[in-house]
């Protein structure tokens, strides 16, 4: 689909399509066009060649956010530990400040590299386009990218990965969905961390967390795990196996796999997804 | 949330396109954004003089359509208006549905001011 011949029009935005056609003229004379194009799409289009480079060597690229201290990193140590031997792994890491998480992961033997954002609040496509220069992917199977640790704002920047992942861990509350919809909105898979805690914190009903999720007309998986019990992460390192093969079958038949926000967000403003390369093909003025 | 970055990185998409048209200026700036975008339209207007100081927008109208929120069901058809955390279908209950308007963050058109060069007939 492209810019220039309209086809990106849907019932939800023709009528900001301008009346006299792509690139019209108003009563007072001036040129009109009609872009209907994303806000962010200058971040979607390295996205997509972050995608892209992926999809070259093979990688299944996993986005987890979270609320800081929900547990990602201590995840990631738990999954190489299960993992490790049968999945080449490579972790990028994004924090405001320090190298502490990156060393965690260095000291599982799995190599990692860290962004430090300053004051960022969120990982973005051309921070990860720059952090895969330092990484080999032609020999890795799952590259995880563990975002800043915020609710708030990784949720709208794809950073060209496959699915996104939300934790929320069970000190948090189990309403934590409800208040950030847009993030919760974003995920592709839920985990409820930190489970071994449920005797000890019993205002949190993880029946009431999903319940939640659920009204955010989200039917994906809600998984409970917890990295203190030994296969306290058995349903995690099920799903990624199953996403790892689905990456394959993909490849094989050479579709792309895009987590289903980026979908959703493609629809909505009448666009396949990547449609950042298509931002090349303007409209342009055919004179008078 | 990044309202001002937002807003630069339109300022961006808007002089690319009044660069390839030739324009001299940029009078009006549509842009369409719902509650599950992510921005908030107040941010962005007090955000945009800003970030389009200077430039070839700097006194282009933004004007901001707030997009509904509706979800369509899977399970009975019905569109129906909806809130930000409670999306299900306002008909029969379902989680089933597609936000079908609500989520977007949408440059949608711009009002060029383009030099006339064109000879007459």
């Amino acid at each position: 689909m492209c810019n220039v011949c309209g086809c990106n029009i849907t019932p939800s935005n023709e009528h900001l399509v301008v009346a006299s056609g792509k690139h019209g003229h108003t009563e007072d004379g001036l040129a009109a066009v009609t872009v209907l194009e994303s806000l962010l799409s200058e971040n979607d289009h390295q996205a997509a060649h972050n995608r892209e480079h992926f999809g070259r060597n093979g990688v299944l690229a996993l986005n987890l956010m979270s609320s800081p201290g929900a547990g990602k990193t201590s995840l990631l140590e738990a999954t190489i530990a299960a993992l490790g031997d049968e999945l080449q792994i490579a972790v990028i890491e994004g924090d405001l400040e320090t190298e502490n998480d990156a060393e965690r992961i260095r000291a599982q033997g799995v190599p990692a590299v860290q962004i430090t954002t300053g004051s960022a609040c969120h990982l973005d496509a051309h921070m990860v386009g720059d952090a895969l220069h330092r990484i080999d992917l032609s020999e890795v199977d799952i590259l995880f990218i563990e975002n800043v640790g915020n609710l708030v704002c990784p949720a709208t920047f794809d950073l060209g990965q496959h699915h996104n992942i939300a934790l929320l861990s069970v000190p948090e509350g189990d309403d934590k969905p409800a208040k950030y919809p847009v993030m919760f909105r974003a995920a592709d898979l839920v985990l409820l961390t930190k489970s071994d805690l449920l005797p000890y914190l019993t205002e949190f009903s993880p029946t009431r967390a999903e319940r939640h999720l659920r009204r955010l007309a989200m039917e994906v998986p809600f998984l409970s795990v917890t990295t203190r019990e030994k296969s306290g992460i058995g349903s995690w390192v099920d799903w990624l196996q199953a996403a790892v093969q689905d990456l394959r079958l993909q490849s094989a038949t050479g579709e792309t796999q895009s987590p289903a926000v980026q979908s959703r967000d493609a629809d909505l403003h009448g666009l396949e997804a990547d449609q950042g390369h298509t931002r090349h093909h303007r409209p342009h003025a055919h004179g008078g | 949330m990044h309202e001002f970055s937002v807003c630069l990185a339109l300022l961006d998409q808007v002089q690319s396109i009044a660069r390839e048209h030739g324009a001299t200026e940029v009078e009006r700036i549509l842009l369409r954004v719902g509650p599950l975008s992510g921005v908030e339209p107040p941010l962005l207007m007090s955000a945009y003089p800003l970030a389009a100081a200077g430039t070839i927008a700097e006194s282009a109208v933004l004007e901001i359509e707030d997009a509904p929120l509706r979800v369509q069901c899977s399970r009975c058809g019905a569109e129906t208006p909806a809130e930000p955390n409670r999306l299900i279908c306002g008909r029969c209950g379902s989680f089933g549905t597609q936000v079908i308007s609500g989520e977007e963050m949408l440059l949608a058109s711009l009002e060029l001011r383009v030099p006339d060069t064109d000879e007459a007939g």
